[in-house]
């Protein structure tokens, strides 16, 4: 694929937009892409989460945070570059056959990246979801305008530089008396196990995106695995990444 | 070949590549009862390589037979399935139930799973025990008997002769190279196991030492593996001694790259005038 624009978006985070050659495939929000990495000094592909996509144009976005030689690496690429990529993998969130109508997304650090899709679905469909992200600050709060474009969007920060100060599961949202029918969350693990707690004992349902090593991304190298209530350890790459909270074995 | 563990039960990779061009698929390693592996994380990338301790995460033989050989036995090429235990006896039960599977032409006994405490490689670091296990699945199994080296060894020929005297077909080498990746900053090891298999471009030249040893040392066929990316370093493979060669690593950075290696290697004939690879096994000229 083509490499259509790649910017930064905050000074650890780059925007990548792939320009695809055809028709998009069908594609859920929560999949993702194992993208080749240019530089010769890393090996393995990376998995990155599809963060939006723009079927008139045939482009897909990913949003990227640079963490190490490999992102440093994806985040040099230019306008016009070609890089191989896998896609789309894995399973998605569950929204096409599953009615939700009060859709809650919550993202923290660039765990938000696929629920700018995600929200870009709902919006299609007519539902105006609320985004909850949580941050270290503000800064590292990526691409708020837009989330803004899809549904509402709310914060906490740990510093207080915007929104609430403090963790997503003590944003005031959760504790009005509006209800949600879903939670779709992305994150860091504890954040994720928090979030899940939360739903549990608010019996809301609730599914999470991991984000474990991966090596292949299709199911035959057995690394990124986690343990499940109904399967033992199953592969991220392909059973998850997303997964409905019932399904880990995070409270026993 | 496809490398165990590398290439799942060949079907992962159905859409990305015509399977049926390959000589084998070499299926995850498979034991008597079913294992859930070690704990998350399993994976360490390494420079040029990486680690895993997967542990011989699999569902078991009689999931294997009930389940996954009935899809797979239709793919147009050789399934052999790679066999592990932690005890001569499940080696032998193991070898013996897929010994009654028709389509499966051979067996690869693997001696050499760093990953696991008991047995795998415990059996393949002393000729005696190598070579009481194989004997022990010769007398179990009567089609082709391929036995996984474990490069974690000060003499690989020492290990290969007691294996070919014990009755393997074939050897096939290299298994994984034990090591270990630790984050600094967190003073804590990476793999949830501390240390782990490597694997990946980074073991080549090992493992191409120790087939070009091993192939002068026996006479049965050496397969070669280690790192193998590219056409070249498979034409290195076969020029050291290799007889076949599978592909592991690599197939994670490019689910396509047997096709390609297998092009290349034809290529690679043409461009040198060979009529065929049996040409080059074993042409390295050293002087």
């Amino acid at each position: 694929m083509l490499v259509a624009s790649n910017v930064m978006v905050a000074p650890r985070a780059t925007l990548l937009t792939l320009q695809y050659p055809d028709t998009l495939p069908d594609m859920i929000a929560g999949q993702f892409a194992e993208l080749q990495v240019p530089s010769a000094k890393v090996l393995l592909r990376r998995p990155i989460s599809i963060h939006a996509i723009n079927r008139d144009k045939n482009l897909i976005e990913f949003l990227i945070q640079i963490v190490g030689e490999g992102t440093e690496s994806l985040s040099a690429l230019k306008a016009g570059d070609s890089i191989n990529v896998l896609l789309p993998l894995g399973n998605g969130f569950n929204y096409r056959s599953t009615h939700v109508s009060r859709p809650l997304l919550i993202g923290g650090g660039v765990g938000v990246a696929p629920l700018l899709f995600l929200g870009q679905e709902f919006a299609e469909h007519g539902i105006r979801p609320i985004f909850l992200f949580g941050g270290r600050n503000e800064s590292l709060i990526l691409r708020k305008e837009e989330f803004m474009k899809y549904g509402d969007l709310f914060m906490t920060t740990e510093d207080g530089s915007a929104g609430e100060k403090g963790f997503v599961t003590n944003h005031s949202l959760l504790f009005e008396s509006e209800q949600f029918d879903r939670i779709y969350a992305c994150g860091p693990t504890p954040m994720l196990k928090a979030v899940a707690r939360w739903a549990k004992e608010h019996e809301t349902a609730c599914e999470v995106s991991l984000e474990h090593r991966m090596a292949c991304g299709i199911g035959a190298c057995l690394c990124c695995v986690e343990d499940t209530a109904d399967q033992g350890n199953v592969c991220v790459c392909k059973e998850g990444p997303v997964f409905t909270i019932d399904r880990l074995k995070w409270f026993n | 070949m496809t490398a165990s563990g590398t290439f799942g039960y060949g079907t992962e990779y159905a859409d990305l590549m015509d399977i049926s061009r390959l000589g084998a698929i070499i299926v995850k390693g498979t034991t008597l009862n079913p294992r859930q592996g070690n704990p998350y994380p399993r994976m360490a990338e390494t420079p040029s390589g990486m680690l895993n301790a997967v542990g011989l995460q699999n569902k078991g033989v009689d999931y294997f037979v009930d389940h996954i050989y009935p899809e797979i036995k239709k793919i147009q090429t050789n399934i052999i399935v790679n066999v592990s235990g932690s005890c001569i006896d499940d080696y032998v039960q193991t070898a013996s139930i897929i010994n009654t599977l028709d389509v499966i032409p051979a067996i690869e006994l693997n001696i050499s799973c760093p990953n696991v405490k008991q047995g795998g490689m415990a059996f393949g670091v002393k000729p005696e025990s190598a070579a009481q296990v194989v004997s022990a699945v010769r007398k179990a199994y009567d089609k082709t008997l391929i036995v996984k080296l474990s490069p974690n060894v000060t003499d690989i020929t020492e290990i290969a002769r007691a294996v070919e005297a014990a009755g393997a077909d074939s050897v096939s080498l290299i298994n994984t190279m034990l090591g270990m990746a630790i984050d600094a900053e967190k003073r804590k090891p990476i793999l949830s196991t501390i240390t782990g298999g490597m694997s990946g471009p980074a073991v080549k030249p090992v493992a191409l030492r120790m087939v070009w040893q091993t192939a002068k040392a026996v006479k049965i066929p050496v397969i070669g593996l280690g790192g193998i990316c590219s056409a070249t370093d498979a034409v290195e493979f076969l020029l050291a001694g290799a007889s076949a060669i599978q592909i592991g690593t690599a197939n994670f950075i490019d689910p396509s790259i047997s096709e390609k290696v297998i092009d290349g290697i034809e290529a690679y004939l043409q461009r040198h005038g060979f009529n065929s690879v049996q040409e080059i096994i074993g042409a390295l000229e050293t002087n």
